[in-house]
């Protein structure tokens, strides 16, 4: 398909600006660019079509099951999106607060970051939130920078965080990232993190543990508590990556756990939309002795029932975002949990785990499972001896998928499983569904065992069939240069 | 249950089939760490919640003449962004790890990428970052890397936000971060020139900076050059219909909010962070890069590309710790600028700078009334000085209607009369004149 620049026609306009009712100014010419930026010249038409038909190449929850393991791909609510289009909230300026009497200005948006303060301590048992954090990994960063900031008021002299094998690679890029040493923990036989191998590493240099649990592997660890004592016991703290905060919603908390600081992903468990990879919105909770430490600012509610921003924290790490968060992103996870209210949250963890297990039970005689045991949310597979004798490999399982219609499962993560296929399938997915998704992985293995040639070429349905990503990486074209379009 | 499609009865099939109980599917967990009650309240119906945040939003005030700017502007947004950008294909999809499903978000992103190209004059651009100051950040520490030094100069023109964010970001790293301040509305060169030495990583400077000022950083570059040294630039986007660009000025990296190509304000985010760099840097640059290739039967295609940077390959040594962008912003941004045009942008960029001159011819007849920078080009923001308080003034102007400006004394010393107005092009000859006599009314 061609670019929007190659369908460029010199002359042709789409959107008309206002007439101007003042006079034109001309200023310093060594100030001005020499030539216009050369964007396309297209019709409003154009655009639309070009753009719709970018759309059409495109595959989102809303086309079918995107079981995309550790992603959460669960349906994202249309409601939420019309709120977020109110001019009430779409339309207000950042800085309005900042100005004086100004946080009588957005007393309504205030009040959400308010309010999904206290739903989010009561969900996870942390003692405070900021919303600040603009992803999952914005989070993570948070949340090492708010540990440094402790053991730094603490006068700890403390280097290293130990996070597990299995971890997402964002953990150790973040803890890197705020300046600490990272030592990688082996995952234990069993998938999770071992209380005897844990205090091999333990020393006066642990600044804290990161976990994710349940794990990559959708694996709830039993010994988490024990784990997280551990921590304490050297003075180090405890980070709770709430990637899979959706297999345990409203049956635990990680605040019970003995976790001090905790991220969320907004877009998965509560339900924001990806959006093709972002924006997405992580944020942080914390106990009580280390709520000193968020962010600037925070909204406190008046004695009078008015909201505020509360800007002099001086043990506070600092501005980490302009403003609040990702305020749009925040705003839909808000109308969300409000209209699942307590009872629906118990139902997400209960039905994303019931639909995991029923497809882990349906895959296990066709695939080999990482870890044959009761999982959460989600369920790892790699291919049975058969299929790698046939040289079949997790991909080729990912681009069969594709042919039937469906988003292909996480592959190749997590790492500490050869060949893996990660499997997430979400509360909001019916059984119909995941019959028409086992029935496809089931013929897929019986092709993958009988007739593996087969499916080495797929997906045979798609506009691209296996780009080149070696050709890509070192033939690196990543824009179309400003030279005069058509000719591009 | 809202969003859940299997009913009760279709729960107990499954139950059976895996031969547990719903209870039993939680077994792992030990009973000691279930939680009991919640304190939350009951769901809510669509109309109830639609009610609830329609009176939420009422409570925000979006009655007021914006003249408020600061590096966010209220600038006009065409409906065909929001009817494309809604299209579910594209929002409701995830990072495009699979290709094949995946060539309308991928090529929406080399679009994207080439766009901010295009406009920048740079040679290559990342698929976005979360906002203009994590940007900032994240070129900083991209400098850094690409230099192996650690002393970073950074001009107090610079948006103060993102100023306190780098500052937040350094705590725990050792980096040398000196503050220059700026001169009579302009970075402060003589004193940038002095500084820059053979440990010098990166200057950072904005145009236009914070004031609205247009600035001009060949001579930064020749010295930081000279020095082996980066010149890295945040700028506004939409300025660069009409002004010079940071690459004809000799930058190296740029960055910026790219919140005012067709990202409404919404509170402050979620927005669009950009970068670009001379394309020899390109493997130290963060974040999600989407290149061109062939398939196997030779069709062009897309996908993510220099992987081995990012995370999920390189962990703890990844050149960012960066997953999710802001791609459905970078779309946004994409199909305002394919609409606008070359034409448009130019277009734009101009009334932008048209009528906040007019704004200011008109504010500065206003006795008492005087501009705090004089003889100075600005783009679509000035700053002028009151008789008295700015904060005070904005304040009574609200009553009136108006968020009249920011006022700059909040984060510089000694400009407490000063206020930062920002003009775009959906400002009209008759608002403009009306805040001018609601300022006369006050002072």
């Amino acid at each position: 398909m061609r670019l929007v620049f190659e369908k460029s026609v010199p002359g042709r306009r789409a959107v008309r600006t206002a007439p101007t009712d003042v006079p034109r100014i001309s200023m310093r010419s060594d100030l001005l660019r020499q030539e216009p930026a050369n964007l396309p010249e297209l019709s409003e038409l154009d655009v639309v079509r070009h753009f719709t038909e970018l759309s059409r190449r495109n595959f989102g929850v809303d086309n079918n099951f995107y079981p995309l393991g550790s992603c959460t791909m669960k349906y994202n609510p249309k409601v939420a999106e019309h709120i977020a289009s109110y001019p009430g909230f779409a339309d207000l300026h950042p800085l309005l607060p900042q100005l004086r009497m100004g946080g009588m200005l957005t007393q309504g948006a205030l009040r959400v970051l308010h309010e999904i303060d206290l739903l989010l301590c009561e969900i996870t048992g942390m003692a405070r939130f900021t919303t600040q954090p603009l992803a999952g990994a914005h989070g993570e960063l948070t949340g090492m920078m708010i540990m440094a900031a402790y053991h730094r008021e603490q006068g700890n002299k403390k280097t290293t965080v130990l996070i597990p094998d299995s971890a997402h690679g964002t953990n150790p890029a973040s803890a890197a990232i705020a300046g600490y040493r990272v030592v990688s923990i082996p995952s234990s036989e069993n998938g999770v993190m071992d209380v005897e191998t844990i205090k091999q590493y333990l020393n006066d240099e642990v600044a804290g543990l990161m976990l994710t649990c349940p794990n990559t592997l959708g694996l709830f660890n039993p010994h988490v508590k024990d784990i997280c004592d551990l921590i304490h016991g050297v003075d180090g703290l405890t980070y709770y990556d709430g990637a899979n905060l959706n297999a345990i919603v409203g049956k635990a908390r990680p605040g019970d756990f003995g976790f001090d600081i905790v991220h969320l992903n907004l877009h998965k468990t509560f339900a924001t939309p990806h959006g093709g990879g972002g924006p997405g919105a992580g944020p942080v909770g914390v106990k009580k002795e280390l709520v000193p430490f968020l962010p600037v600012s925070v909204v406190t509610k008046r004695d009078d029932g008015t909201y505020a921003l509360q800007y002099d924290r001086p043990k506070s790490i600092g501005y980490i975002a302009p403003f609040y968060g990702n305020f749009g992103v925040v705003l839909k996870a808000y109308v969300y949990i409000l209209m699942l209210g307590k009872e629906g949250l118990r139902r997400v963890a209960e039905n994303a785990v019931l639909n995991a297990n029923y497809v882990k039970e349906k895959l296990k005689g066709h695939y080999r499972i990482a870890f044959d045991r009761l999982c959460k949310h989600e369920c790892v597979f790699t291919i049975s001896e058969r299929m790698a004798q046939n040289g079949i490999r997790a991909a080729d399982i990912a681009k069969a998928l594709i042919d039937k219609g469906f988003h292909p499962p996480t592959v190749y993560f997590p790492t500490i499983v050869t060949e893996a296929m990660m499997i997430e399938p979400t509360e909001t997915e019916s059984k119909e569904t995941l019959d028409s998704f086992v029935e496809a992985m089931i013929e897929i293995a019986e092709q993958a065992e009988n007739e593996p040639e087969k499916l080495k070429a797929a997906p045979t349905t798609t506009v691209v069939c296996r780009p080149n990503e070696t050709a890509a990486a070192k033939n690196l074209n990543i824009a179309c240069s400003i030279i005069e379009s058509p000719a591009c | 249950m809202p969003f859940i499609s299997n009913t009760p009865a279709q729960r107990e099939q499954m139950l059976a089939e895996i031969g547990l109980s719903m209870d039993e599917l939680f077994d792992d967990i030990p009973p000691h760490l279930k939680a009991g009650e919640f304190d939350l309240p009951r769901g809510l119906s669509e109309q109830e919640t639609r009610n609830r945040l329609m009176e939420l939003a009422q409570k925000n005030a979006t009655h007021l003449t914006c003249f408020l700017g600061g590096g966010f502007y209220d600038h006009f947004i065409p409906a065909a962004v929001d009817a494309i950008v809604s299209r579910s294909e594209f929002y409701t999809a995830y990072t495009p790890y699979q290709p094949e499903l995946s060539q309308g978000v991928l090529q929406a992103i080399y679009e994207f990428q080439s766009m901010i190209c295009r406009l920048t004059e740079m040679e290559v651009a990342n698929a976005s970052l979360y906002d203009g100051g994590t940007a900032l950040y994240e070129a900083m520490m991209m400098a850094l890397r690409i230099t192996g030094r650690n002393k970073v100069i950074v001009d107090d023109s610079v948006n103060p936000i993102y100023r306190v964010m780098i500052h937040s970001y350094t705590q725990n790293l050792k980096i040398e971060l000196d503050q220059t301040h700026c001169q009579d509305g302009l970075a402060n060169h003589d004193r940038i020139l002095q500084m820059i030495d053979d440990k010098t990583a990166a200057v950072i400077v904005q145009n236009p900076n914070f004031f609205g000022c247009i600035d001009e950083f060949s001579d930064i570059a020749d010295a930081a050059h000279d020095k082996g040294a980066l010149l890295i630039v945040s700028t506004y986007p939409l300025s660069l219909g009409i002004l010079k660009t940071p690459a004809a000025m000799g930058a190296d990296i740029v960055t910026g909010e790219g919140q005012s190509l067709g990202i409404p304000m919404s509170f402050g985010g979620p927005y669009l962070g950009f970068m670009a760099s001379a394309k020899r840097y390109v493997r130290k640059m963060p974040g999600r890069i989407v290149g061109e290739t062939l398939d196997a039967s030779a069709r062009k295609a897309y996908v993510l590309t220099l992987q081995a940077r990012e995370q999920h390959i390189r962990r703890d040594k990844a050149t960012s710790n960066i997953c999710s962008n802001e791609a459905l912003c970078a779309l946004t941004a994409l199909v305002y600028l394919s609409l606008l045009g070359k034409e448009g942008l130019k277009e734009t960029a101009q009334l932008c700078a048209d009528k906040a001159n007019y704004a200011y011819k008109r504010l500065t007849a206003i006795p008492g009334v005087v501009p705090h920078f004089r003889g100075k080009w600005f783009f679509n923001e000035f700053v002028l000085d009151l008789p008295c308080e700015a904060a005070d003034v904005i304040a009574k102007l609200i009553e009136k209607r108006f968020a009249a400006g920011f006022p700059l004394g909040r984060y510089y010393d000694g400009m407490e009369n000063s206020i930062l107005i920002s003009v775009t092009e959906k400002r009209t000859k008759q608002e403009i004149g009306m805040l001018a006599e609601a300022l006369e009314s006050v002072l």
